[in-house]
């Protein structure tokens, strides 16, 4: 394994740069759509409501790979130029994004529902009471689901394998292939992705305890 | 009591499962003898290709691998154990299928696979049964004709992970980037989309694509010389000679060249004169 990071060290730390810079793209904007969507599908207004079951609903359960493959092949044909980079980064936070969706609104629902009363009762309008009380409690119980969307994120970027998306899986192929030792390269690329999910876990069950 | 019946039931499990798992790993393969191992059974388990035409494609309709490859190790495969011998076909890829010969999986690699001098660090080879060379497939009307177009930067040729074609790039179109994809009917989609310039690999395998999609066209001709060998475990020498020897006899009885003509006698652009043997 030593002589796979000494032959291809800079391949792999490229494909691990690409790995975490499409995890945290990913996980910020998904995190945002989860969030709105969560709040939409807990809203009085039926028609958001509607919205956010239809988007959650197809994104959860139709597999990541076919999401990504679909912004890979299709998209280009018919609109613009996307490469394998973005439209993995795309299929995945939009498929986070639906767990995360999930995730949230379990954490809106457990909130006492005198919370929102006792707010609306004092003269807060929907959006400040849920941006001020419903939502800052809401994430303190959700804290270790979301760890697992995160943690999760992270293993599913190497989706982008699949669409040329240089992360490290790609590259893990590539030199695999080139090296013709399979077994340590692909060992030596899942002590890479340890090393970005092992601190989020850690970090993850730091916050749980502080917090909750 | 339900819960006794449910113990022993999981319990029968586990035990079928250890005795299933440890009588895989009887002997090492390195002290095996393939040879022996399929004149004892009558069969020679292949590795083929089952995503490109005219080599090694699965066949939708009876679920059956068919192609240029097949052929041949069919006939080498009677030549060997006799007529009665049976020839399993393994689907593999580019990837996958060095890992599958080491761990004994398939007896042979006989998958579009170029001798090369990196590869017969890990396997032995056969002789050559094909000569093919690397070209490029682009859509009819681009302004790329050859392997020299390719060197500008903004160009992006598509490849396969695991093939020394991409390799090849490096050398003759330094300039380009290269993208490698997971499988054949992969890098053609990502050409048809637009995500990249051409695409390249062996011409035989173009040939292929280019008679199911008539948008597209091998450019370029042959820029390098790829012979195909049959790849097989170090150290099974008895089984290389029989290989080397069945394949010699089907060249000299013109079983080769009958095969070879079945598939690529009517392809556009083949010279078939040339590979005849």
């Amino acid at each position: 394994m030593i002589s796979i990071f000494a032959n291809y060290g800079p391949d792999l730390l490229l494909g691990l740069g690409r790995t975490l810079l499409c995890s945290v793209i990913a996980l910020f904007f998904s995190l945002i759509i989860g969030s709105m969507f969560a709040i939409f599908e807990t809203t009085p207004i039926k028609f958001l409501r509607v919205i956010a079951r239809i988007y959650i609903e197809v994104f959860r359960n139709i597999p990541l790979l076919v999401i990504t493959m679909f912004f890979y092949v299709v998209i280009p044909l018919t609109f613009a130029k996307v490469d394998g980079f973005t439209a993995g980064t795309i299929g995945l936070t939009l498929y986070t994004s639906a767990f995360i969706a999930e995730t949230v609104r379990s954490g809106i629902q457990s909130v006492n529902s005198g919370q929102m009363e006792g707010a609306r009762a004092n003269g807060m309008t929907f959006w400040q009471s849920m941006r001020l009380i419903i939502l800052p409690q809401a994430y303190r119980y959700v804290i270790p689901p979301l760890g697992n969307q995160f943690i999760n994120l992270v293993k599913n970027s190497s989706v982008l394998a699949f669409v040329a998306g240089f992360d490290l899986m790609y590259q893990g192929n590539v030199i695999a292939s080139n090296s013709l030792d399979t077994i340590n390269t692909y060992m030596a690329v899942g002590v890479l992705y340890l090393v970005i999910t092992m601190p989020l876990s850690y970090y993850m069950r730091h916050l749980e305890k502080k917090l909750a | 009591m339900k819960k006794i019946i449910r113990y022993i039931g999981v319990m029968a499990t586990l035990c079928a499962a250890l005795v299933v798992l440890t009588s895989c790993g009887a002997k090492p393969l390195s002290e095996q003898n393939v040879l022996n191992n399929a004149k004892s059974t009558n069969t020679i388990t292949w590795g083929v290709k089952a995503d490109t035409k005219l080599f090694g494609l699965m066949n939708i309709k009876d679920n059956e691998i068919q192609g240029f490859e097949v052929d041949v190790a069919k006939a080498l495969t009677k030549q060997i154990l006799g007529p009665k011998g049976k020839a399993k076909f393994v689907q593999v890829t580019s990837q996958t299928r060095i890992p599958l010969l080491t761990n004994g999986n398939i007896d042979g690699i006989i998958a579009t696979m170029t001798i090369t001098k990196e590869r017969e660090k890990q396997v032995d080879f056969s002789n050559s049964y094909f000569d093919a060379g690397q070209s490029l497939l682009v859509k009819k009307g681009s302004p790329i004709r050859n392997v020299q177009d390719l060197n500008k930067a903004g160009t992006t040729v598509l490849g396969v992970v695991g093939s020394n074609s991409v390799e090849n790039i490096g050398k003759y179109a330094p300039k380009a980037k290269v993208l490698q994809l997971s499988d054949y009917a992969q890098a053609l989609t990502a050409l048809k989309s637009g995500q990249g310039d051409a695409l390249t690999t062996d011409n035989g395998i173009l040939f292929g694509m280019a008679i199911e999609n008539p948008g597209y066209e091998v450019v370029g001709g042959s820029f390098t010389n790829e012979p195909y060998g049959i790849a097989i475990n170090k150290g099974q020498t008895q089984f290389k000679g029989s290989i080397n020897q069945a394949l010699k006899h089907i060249e000299k009885t013109g079983e080769y060249n009958k095969i070879l003509y079945k598939w690529f006698g009517n392809v556009q652009g083949f010279n078939y004169g040339e590979a005849k043997r």
